[in-house]
């Protein structure tokens, strides 16, 4: 008989009444009683050490309980990466940094702390705060850092402290085979994940003399760890607890205010002691995007066939290394996965400098390589005057194929489907015949393409494990309690349709709770690389399928009728064969309360370690209009088509499409966090940093090329990043087709547009 | 130096005692626990802590507290109908999906009502307009401004469900 699905189905997701009415609560919204403010002193250069404080003046200000310098709290090393840690010391993010610093790296560097009553108390006692610096070089990028004379910024290890090199075959014999070899250095920017909620948490000491931190966190589980570490405390003494979550975006993958609150509250008894970061903070002193250059080579042939793709990328990464590697040296796996080509190399460095420290953001170094990638590809297909979706049709990788970079066979790898689609869907040619009576006046119209690819989750790389726990309450609904976390995107929402899926229950019959809590909920890694439904789902059908199989045997004891005859449909236990009434779920969990002779309590748990990896794909189709007297782009239009699998809810997926349009569309138009000469932000408020508005997008069209994924605990894959990967390439290549000038830098502002075409006017004139 | 003031808050009359250097998110969130009003900037530039004062939307934290004084003041807990029903606004706005994190959505809220109540059909530039002043990191406003269509559709927004005593907040 028919089953209701759920899976596949728009269901509400669970929390969107709260937040319309004002209840949802976010960490700044618990009160507490003598709650305690603390706020970080700030370095105003960007490399040095500090030579003394003087705080005799602070310490007298009024409501200050107390000034706290480096040599006041723990100074274990530590790294904010929200990383799973690793049983292997050689494969651990690097540890180079200690929760208060008198060796400054960073401009706003944290190199004290101030307590007090109120957090405007602390404001003003920082003020008088003195402070002297020895100043040292200050190096803004990966080139100046790298300079034979320049200074370590972390003395125990060289300032390009990374690197790594893949691919396969001959590069400089293929680029010599090819017909044409094009060369371009294109660069991306310095961007901010800007989630509407800062970065706040809270610790105090609880009942039983542990530590709770209170965090805006997307890694509840990693946090403990961290803070644990870095307090040098054991894990068990650390509770983390996640309520509702404003945005994340990869900022909150890292563990930044965690171990500074819990430090602080450790010092003052146990007092809640509160950190909220503000805007200006954010911006300019949490993680960034890094920005990338890459030098890349490609050969092609007149036929269109790839010989060649060569790539030196050099990735900026700030004062810490966070993340580090794992982002700039993410690539050759990628490029693999969409083109072949005779041969590939990609040669990366990551380079420590003194701008902010770059960490995890929305699609982890794919942005960055794919806007180099997808702008070379397509000046190749127009170097050979090649239709660029058929350049990329005849280059990309077949269904089935299996990169060995990656370690994993690109099952149900859709990206034929998804190019195919988007010419259609977007009117391409339509749209490309338009803008032929654009090509002359001021208003210059293009449209323009690129392609993905993406993997779900992080397995060759990094361990995938995750767990879920379901238990039955008395009315027949069930409990749903995992550690993947909820921060904005859906996540709660798609693993109890999930589980609802499984069970045979209607959707409303599986409860969450917006507390992520390390005490209660069972272990995962977090939110990040895209894996939360992917690993958290195998979980989630694990947990289900044998709290189904539970409640199947409670009916069998109590109605003898075979297990395998019956099923769960909507929450009534009935006949496989013709769909009639055993009994409920209901009656069954009732039952398993308070009968007499049978009651025992159903609970289910689950804990799965995932070997495999299934990449995703896709394409943006953007169409622009180019004032060519002001270098305003405006978009006209943005589509993004995307092979993600089966899409378990399509409201709430096609929301992640928007919103990662969005996001990569203002990295090609508008965004960048800028730096003067020593080093110090200049832009680090919402009105400098152009975060784009709603009257600075386009409709946004998001396309499904919906398929079951073979190895997808319900046939899906990746989705929360994949959006905000390929928008800045397609409105590059768009600027190009109107202009007749592919800029190899973003983002695309007027100044940048309008030079750029003056100078290629001035060539072309031959007057340079 | 501390000022009574006296306002209207979701229908209700109020009164409390303000330092005169605090805003009026301040007040809101401490002395009222109105924590519906989120705070993104502290500076008038995102929209987070909007609030609807005398039919005009307003940024919080830019609003001394003691200009309250005299004020009718709505905030997201006095939007819905006293008994917990949502109005149309809110009700269009989980219909189309456009919560994500949910960290806008009270100021994207009041501003799309006083938008509606000011112009009951909004064109999609005209409601791009109108919440221009509330930044959203997560939706790319696309559903936003699909839930302000809708909500105009079906109705815009029912005055009678303005400036109510805000029912219980939970949780």
């Amino acid at each position: 008989m028919d089953k209701k699905k759920i899976v596949g189905h728009s269901e509400e997701r669970w929390d969107a009444i709260a937040k319309v009415k004002g209840q949802a609560n976010y960490t700044g919204d618990f009160s507490f009683k003598h709650l305690l403010h603390a706020k970080i002193l700030r370095s105003t250069i960007a490399h040095g050490y500090v030579k003394s404080y003087d705080i005799a003046e602070a310490a007298q200000m009024p409501g200050v309980i107390k000034i706290f310098l480096p040599e006041d709290l723990p100074h274990h090393l530590y790294s904010t990466a929200g990383h799973p840690w690793n049983l292997d010391p050689a494969k651990r993010d690097i540890e180079d940094r200690t929760m208060l610093t008198r060796h400054v790296h960073v401009y706003g560097d944290d190199i004290a702390l101030v307590v007090a009553r109120t957090e405007l108390q602390a404001k003003k006692a920082m003020l008088k705060i003195k402070v002297e610096y020895d100043e040292y070089p200050v190096y803004l990028t990966p080139e100046a850092a790298m300079a034979p004379d320049a200074m370590r910024i972390h003395p125990e290890r060289e300032n390009a402290f990374a690197s790594s090199e893949v691919g396969f075959g001959d590069v400089k014999q293929s680029l010599k085979d090819a017909d044409y070899v094009i060369a371009r250095h294109l660069t991306t920017p310095v961007q901010q994940h800007l989630h509407l909620e800062n970065q706040i948490a809270v610790a105090y000491q609880s009942s039983d003399q542990r530590w709770t931190c209170i965090s805006s966190t997307q890694i509840p589980h990693i946090c403990r760890r961290i803070v644990a570490q870095a307090n040098g405390i054991d894990w068990s003494q650390v509770r983390v607890k996640k309520p509702f979550i404003g945005g994340g975006f990869g900022n909150k993958q890292e563990i930044i205010i965690e171990p500074l609150v819990v430090a602080l509250s450790r010092a003052l008894g146990g007092r809640p002691v509160q950190i909220a970061l503000t805007r200006e903070e954010t911006i300019a002193y949490t993680r960034t995007r890094h920005a990338i250059s890459y030098d890349m080579k490609i050969g092609v042939n007149q036929d269109g066939h790839l010989t060649a793709i060569d790539c030196d990328v050099l990735s900026n990464q700030g004062g810490y290394a966070s993340h580090g590697h794992a982002v700039g040296g993410k690539g050759g796996t990628f490029i693999n996965a969409l083109y072949r080509a005779d041969s590939l190399r990609f040669s990366a460095k990551t380079v420590y400098t003194n701008i902010a420290t770059a960490g995890a953001m929305r699609g982890y170094g794919m942005p960055q390589v794919i806007f180099a990638l997808e702008s070379i590809i397509d000046d190749a297909a127009d170097k050979i005057g090649m239709d660029p979706i058929k350049f990329r049709q005849i280059n990309h990788q077949p269904d089935g194929f299996y990169n060995q970079l990656g370690q994993t066979k690109q099952r149900d790898f859709l990206i034929e489907q998804c190019l195919v689609k988007g010419r259609a869907a977007f009117h391409w040619d339509e749209k490309l015949a338009a803008s032929q009576a654009y090509k002359t006046g001021v208003k210059r119209r293009g449209v323009g393409i690129a392609a993905f690819s993406f993997g779900t989750a992080v397995w060759p790389f990094g361990l995938e494990t995750s767990s879920a726990r379901l238990f039955a309450l008395p009315d027949g609904t069930f409990k749903l309690q995992v550690g993947a976390t909820e921060i904005g995107q859906g996540a709660d929402t798609a693993l109890a349709q999930m589980a609802a899926e499984t069970l045979g229950v209607p959707f409303k019959s599986v409860i969450r709770d917006v507390m992520t809590d390390t005490d209660l909920d069972p272990y995962d890694t977090g939110a990040y690389a895209s894996r939360q439904t992917y690993i958290g789902g195998v979980a989630v059908k694990k947990a289900a399928e044998e709290m189904k199989q539970k409640i199947l045997k409670r009916a069998e004891t109590e109605f003898k009728v075979q297990l395998e005859h019956m099923d769960i449909v909507d929450g009534n236990i009935v006949y496989r064969a013709d769909g009639d009434l055993v009994t409920t779920v209901k009656d069954m969990a009732m039952q398993s309360y308070y009968d007499w002779d049978t009651a025992g309590s159903m609970e289910t748990y689950s804990s799965i370690n995932v070997h495999h990896n299934s990449y995703g794909s896709g394409c943006s189709l953007a169409e622009v209009e180019v004032d060519i007297e002001t270098g305003q782009v405006k978009l006209l239009s943005l589509m993004n088509v995307h092979d993600s699998g089966k899409i378990i809810n399509p409201l709430l997926a096609s929301g992640q499409v928007d919103g990662g349009m969005a996001m990569s569309a203002a990295y090609g138009l508008n965004e960048e966090l800028l730096y003067n000469k020593a080093g110090k932000p200049l832009n680090n408020n919402m009105l400098d940093y152009k975060l784009p508005t709603a009257m600075d997008l386009p409709d946004l069209e998001g396309v499904f090329v919906e398929s079951q994924d073979p190895l997808g605990p319900y046939g899906n894959k990746a989705l929360g990043e994949n959006p905000d990967v390929s928008p800045a390439p397609a409105i590059r290549n768009a600027v190009k087709n109107a202009i007749g000038v592919g800029i190899d830098k973003i983002p695309l502002t007027p100044e940048l547009v309008y030079n750029q075409y003056q100078a290629a006017q001035k060539a072309a004139k031959g007057d340079l | 130096m501390k000022q009574t003031i006296a306002f209207t808050l979701n229908g209700e009359a109020v009164s409390c005692d303000v330092d005169v250097r605090q805003s009026l998110i301040e007040v809101l969130r401490d002395e009222f626990e109105m924590t519906g009003v989120k705070e993104g900037c502290s500076v008038g530039e995102c929209g987070a802590c909007t609030v609807i004062i005398d039919g005009q939307t307003m940024e919080s934290c830019l609003y001394m507290a003691v200009w309250a004084n005299g004020k009718n003041i709505t905030t997201i807990e006095g939007v819905a109908a006293e008994d917990g029903h949502l109005d149309n606004v809110q009700q269009a706005f989980v219909d189309a999906g456009a919560v994500q994190c949910g960290y806008c959505t009270p100021g994207m809220v009041l501003s799309s009502e006083q938008l509606l109540a000011d112009n009951p059909n909004p064109t999609r530039d005209e409601i791009r307009r109108g919440l221009s002043g509330n930044m959203c990191r997560c939706t790319g406003y696309q559903k936003i401004v699909d839930a302000v269509e809708l909500a105009a559709k079906n109705g815009g927004v029912k005055t009678d469900n303005r400036n109510k005593i805000p029912f219980h907040v939970a949780n």
